[in-house]
């Protein structure tokens, strides 16, 4: 049974890729904070615009990412966006901290989504106030740099308002469903250690010089938290650390693990 | 030999098993089921969550729109109706293993969703409360919000869709049905209108 069920796990797993990518449209790489794929941007716009982004993320942690894109796949915006978002992990796993603007020049659309964490602060009326304001009538223009600009400064002054820092702080909403996962993980480590522990004790405990110096031979097994713990945590890290990366540290750019429910606002020009 | 020992050094062999018996368990998806369980749970609740906010909106958007537009009472009553009955539906644990009561919820929310959109296609015709701030945010906060409930049903299709198969197909059909007694979940039926936002344009 145990090599059925293997096989049908396994089966599982070579299948379910499959399924998962059918469904999903073709996201482009988070190459840095600005994914100007549909080259909307001069060099030296982009250079400015990263900088201010590069500079909010290591004031405040906020990560806020602006892409461009060539086609929205047959997508609403909305779905791109939040799917992209997702796709990104855009700001931190623990804060949900990310704003992504999308730009999608050919369907004549725009959206500002809002990761989890930032909601409170960017709310929904404040990103359509953005988008008709400091974006669409620029982009009417045909002056896209000047829109993203626009649209990149009125969401960091939102996101910089020193009174509203600490409302925001209050409504930062945790990962409730890997929060579970994690829970589960612990548990069931937990209980393996445990009968680890007690079978170890019954061994030291079982009578018999002859079985008794078996035991102290058998070492390979000793309590000590060192060995259990080095065997779970092998274990564990492997499977599981993929997600809950810092993202905003290390040289390259990457997303934190955050993620978004669909707020923010979608305008069109 | 080993049948012959004492009980007190059959004992760890029995320990041994068990642990065994635990890895072999896990690794053939036994904590699956809870698991994805939990997930589909906590975006059900999601998806309450975004339409119960939907349903908080709608009074201070009726109270502003019937300040500019008195005489579209007829759409203005279907819409608090439709409110009232969607906050009426009982929902509790049950709601998403029971068809009919999720069928009720669905079909309440609809509904609702229905007679917004009528709501918003009325508002076209006035354009001084097309330019009012207050409605504007309270229209962008719909907007927002009904974005924020497709998300959460496409949450809780997936999760649900993972837990259905999960209990239906092999390692996990056993679990479900010696141990966890899980009861296949209901999931949303796309319908018509209910999956967009309703159109609104400036």
């Amino acid at each position: 049974m145990t090599l059925a069920g293997r096989f049908a796990v396994l089966l599982l797993f070579l299948l379910f890729p499959l399924f998962a990518a059918a469904a999903e449209p073709n996201y482009p790489a988070l190459t840095g904070r600005i994914v100007d794929d549909a080259n909307l941007l001069n060099a030296e716009a982009s250079a400015r615009i990263e900088q201010k982004l590069k500079a909010h993320e290591e004031k405040t942690s906020d990560q806020v990412v602006v892409a461009t894109l060539p086609s929205l796949q047959g997508y609403p915006i909305e779905e791109f966006a939040n799917g992209l978002f997702r796709a990104w992990k855009l700001g931190e796993k623990a804060k949900n901290n990310g704003v992504l603007l999308i730009v999608a020049p050919n369907e004549r659309k725009v959206r500002i989504e809002v990761g989890y964490g930032l909601e409170g602060a960017l709310t929904d009326a404040l990103s359509k106030v953005i988008i008709t304001t400091a974006v669409a009538p620029k982009f009417k223009n045909g002056d896209f740099a000047g829109g993203i600009e626009g649209g990149v400064d009125a969401i960091l002054s939102i996101l910089t308002g020193d009174a509203e820092e600490w409302q925001r702080r209050a409504q930062i909403r945790s990962d409730e469903s890997s929060w579970v996962e994690t829970a589960a993980v612990i548990f069931v480590m937990i209980m393996v250690f445990i009968l680890i522990v007690s079978f170890m004790q019954e061994l030291g405990r079982s009578s018999g010089g002859a079985r008794r110096h078996r035991t102290r031979d058998g070492r390979w097994i000793v309590l000590p938290p060192s060995g259990g713990s080095g065997w779970s945590g092998g274990s564990s890290s492997g499977g599981w650390s993929s997600g809950w990366g810092g993202g905003s540290s290390s040289g390259g750019f990457s997303g934190g693990g955050g993620s978004s429910g669909g707020g923010g606002a979608s305008g069109d020009w | 030999m080993v049948l012959t020992q004492s009980p007190a050094v059959r004992r760890p062999l029995v320990m041994l098993l068990v642990g065994l018996f635990g890895l072999v368990l896990a690794g053939c998806g036994y904590n699956n089921v809870p698991t994805l369980e939990e997930k589909a749970k906590a975006a059900w609740g999601e998806v309450q969550n975004q339409y119960q906010r939907r349903a908080d909106l709608i009074p201070n958007l009726v109270e502003t729109v019937k300040g500019y537009a008195q005489q579209e009472r007829e759409v203005l009553t279907q819409v608090i109706e439709a409110r009232a009955k969607a906050t009426q539906v009982k929902v509790d644990a049950s709601t998403i293993t029971d068809p009919a009561k999720f069928k009720e919820y669905q079909d309440a929310q609809n509904q609702l969703s229905g007679a917004l959109g009528r709501l918003m296609v009325t508002v076209e015709r006035y354009p001084e409360l097309k330019s009012n701030q207050n409605f504007l945010a309270l229209q962008s906060q719909l907007e927002g919000t009904e974005n924020r409930v497709a998300v959460a049903r496409r949450d809780y299709i997936q999760a649900v869709q993972a837990f259905n198969t999960e209990i239906r197909t092999f390692p996990g059909v056993i679990w479900a049905r010696l141990f966890w007694g899980a009861k296949p979940m209901e999931s949303f039926s796309a319908t018509a209108g209910a999956e967009r936002p309703p159109a609104v344009k400036f």
